[in-house]
């Protein structure tokens, strides 16, 4: 067959002896590439004027059900309009049959609510719903820390539903795994900061207290804020993506009917391990920087490896430390809760996986900050 | 016999000496199949048999290691890039889960065939795909809904819908009945018979369901031992001579059935 016959499709029109209707001999293809062409062909001839119709179909050389619904309506059009209607057909095709098996017009579905909604109830409604959202986030933040403090599971006659095995896993997943790419991290923004400090502080002749700017900012703030970061994007995506898919998948449900809490079984050694592992890696995070910022210093302020050390003995005491590493619990424990609130409000479609797994390292990473700068407005105020 | 060999031009899906396997492990062992046009073939075969490895492989979605395999006559490795778009064209596959695009909802789900290969309006779409809907006997306000949102028997209209999206000539249905209860699998079974008989469609359909495969289908293949054991009708299945296919056919399940026949 070839592309011209393919496309070529038409309708040729006689009237009957009499004038009392007409005759279509149908030919070519009627099929779903052809759909458009037919549908023009078929308005050309219109609603017609009453009269029988006879609908020779020996010609055709293709018919899909595209073509036949298109015949199909223009045939309830005509007998709508009172016209009688045959269908003729080629021996041993079976267009007419499938023609007649076609419904006579689709059923609408039911309306919807097509009431307009005023300027007011547009432009507030949003902001309302924005306002629910959150509260509901909050009371399944809270429902979660709840649950994960009142331990994993229901067993009869277990107290404590602590598994040591699932958390020590879970420790290893966000935390060993994660040291390489902090370390990394670390290091060159350590490394960076020194720079820029030596080179500003150049100006004034304080090069040395490049080791001061360093510490104390590396310890207090960018220390515990950049792996809490990192950890947001690395390991809490992870929470979201295994819990909602877990949800999607009925999982979370199953574990409900045996009697298990979900929050207990997956979110519990999740939190525990997070809350472990972030302050560690804090420490290491710390430990990096410290190390690029000597290296940065040294080569390119001239400042050895033994002044750095006694400078950073006094600039530093264990409050900057400490102050630091308050800090690293509550980032896991956010990173975690909020990753699993995300999780849990997984829906049925791979769509709203993705959507809640951005949702989940936008939202941690906002609060983790916000959080910091309220730590930061609180040390001030208690001179810490 | 005779009715065979006179429709022997008319073969649909021809399958010669294939096998499939997966490192040392051999699936298929140069099996034979052909698919005439017009019939539904039910093919069955133990779990694990590569029935499922057998479909996959015709769909292309498995390597072979040797064999050929033709469609409409046509070879998929020596067909040219517009060939095989047009080999796609008729084919359409129902898979195990409906395996719809959970993003988008059904009627989007039916125009994503349409949208790909034909030119049409989209007010044409919409009508084709109500049209589709209602072929397959779901609910209109069905169009709007999203996969999470039907029921299992749903989704397997839904999905079969999207398989018959741009008129497919073959199409695979891969047990299309499982997880409906017996009226609806049942219902499932004359729908498909149905748009056999108004479409002319060609149906592959793997399934477990001694029901379908006593009520629909025109020819019943059965897969063991790496090959096509025994094809032929019901009758020739309850002739033949083998442990699992006489415990199949002649179970206690299978024995109501053609009891009540």
């Amino acid at each position: 067959m070839t592309a011209a016959a393919r496309t070529s499709l038409d309708i040729a029109t006689e009237s009957l002896p009499g004038n009392c209707g007409e005759i279509w001999r149908l030919t070519g293809e009627w099929v779903n590439a052809s759909a458009v062409a037919a549908s023009k062909r078929l308005e050309e001839l219109g609603r017609g004027q009453g009269g029988a119709l006879e609908i020779d179909l020996s010609g055709v050389a293709a018919m899909d059900t595209a073509g036949a619904w298109l015949l199909r309506r223009a045939i309830t059009e005509r007998q709508a309009g009172g016209a009688d209607v045959s269908l003729t057909d080629r021996e041993g095709a079976n267009y007419a049959d499938l023609i007649s098996a076609l419904p006579e017009k689709l059923a609408e579905p039911g309306d919807g609510d097509g009431e307009r909604k005023t300027l007011f109830e547009r432009v507030f409604e949003p902001v309302g719903r924005v306002m629910v959202e959150v509260w509901d986030d909050t009371v399944a933040a809270m429902f979660i820390l709840g649950s994960a403090v009142r331990g994993a599971q229901l067993k009869l006659g277990r107290q404590s539903g602590l598994s040591p095995a699932a958390i020590v896993h879970q420790i290893d997943r966000m935390g060993v795994r994660a040291v390489p790419i902090i370390l990394l991290m670390s290091f060159l923004i350590g490394a960076i900061i020194a720079q820029q400090g030596a080179f500003q502080l150049r100006y004034f002749g304080a090069e040395v207290f490049v080791v001061d700017l360093v510490g104390i900012l590396q310890l207090r703030e960018i220390g515990v804020l950049l792996t809490a970061i990192m950890i947001a994007g690395r390991s809490g995506s992870a929470i979201t993506a295994e819990i909602g898919s877990m949800k999607m998948r009925e999982e979370i449900d199953a574990l409900k009917v045996m009697g298990l809490s979900p929050i207990g079984v997956l979110v519990f050694p999740r939190l525990v391990a997070l809350t472990i592992a972030l302050p560690l890696l804090t420490i290491i995070a710390n430990f990096a920087a410290l190390l690029g910022a000597a290296f940065v210093s040294w080569s390119y302020s001239g400042i050895t490896f033994d002044t750095f050390l006694s400078r950073l003995r006094e600039a530093i005491d264990l409050s900057t430390i400490v102050s630091g590493m308050i800090k690293a619990p509550f980032m896991a424990l956010i990173i975690g809760i909020v990753a699993s609130v995300e999780g849990l409000k997984v829906g049925g479609s791979a769509e709203s996986l993705g959507r809640h797994v951005t949702a989940a390292v936008v939202k941690s990473i906002f609060v983790v900050i916000l959080v910091d700068g309220l730590f930061a407005m609180f040390y001030a105020a208690i001179d810490f | 016999m005779d009715q065979v060999s006179a429709k022997q031009d008319d073969v649909v899906l021809s399958v010669k000496d294939l096998t499939v396997g997966f490192g040392s492990n051999v699936v298929l062992d140069e099996l034979n199949l052909d698919i005439y046009r017009g019939e539904i073939l039910g093919f069955v075969g133990a779990s694990g048999t590569g029935k499922s490895v057998l479909m996959r492989t015709v769909l292309r979605l498995l390597p072979r290691r040797s064999g050929a395999i033709r469609i409409f006559g046509v070879d998929f490795d020596k067909a040219t890039e517009e060939e095989r778009l047009r080999l796609d064209m008729k084919l359409g596959v129902l898979f195990q889960h409906g395996a719809l695009f959970s993003a988008l909802t059904v009627k989007e789900n039916i125009q994503v065939p349409m949208r790909e290969y034909l030119d049409l309006p989209q007010a044409m779409m919409d009508e084709l795909a109500r049209l589709k809907i209602e072929l397959v006997g779901l609910a209109p306000e069905a169009a709007d809904k999203y996969p999470s949102e039907l029921s299992g028997g749903m989704i397997k209209r839904a999905a079969l819908a999207r398989a018959l999206a741009l008129d497919p000539a073959l199409v695979f249905l891969d047990e299309p009945t499982s997880g409906l209860d017996p009226i609806g699998a049942a219902e499932f079974d004359e729908l498909i018979a149905k748009l056999r008989d108004t479409l002319g469609l060609t149906v592959y359909m793997v399934t477990h369901d001694l029901d379908s495969l006593f009520s629909v289908c025109d020819r019943i293949a059965v897969l063991g031992n790496k090959k096509v054991m025994v094809e032929g009708t019901i009758e020739d299945m309850l002739a033949f001579d083998d442990a699992w296919v006489q415990s199949y056919f002649q179970g206690k399940r299978a024995r109501s059935i053609v009891r009540n026949a």
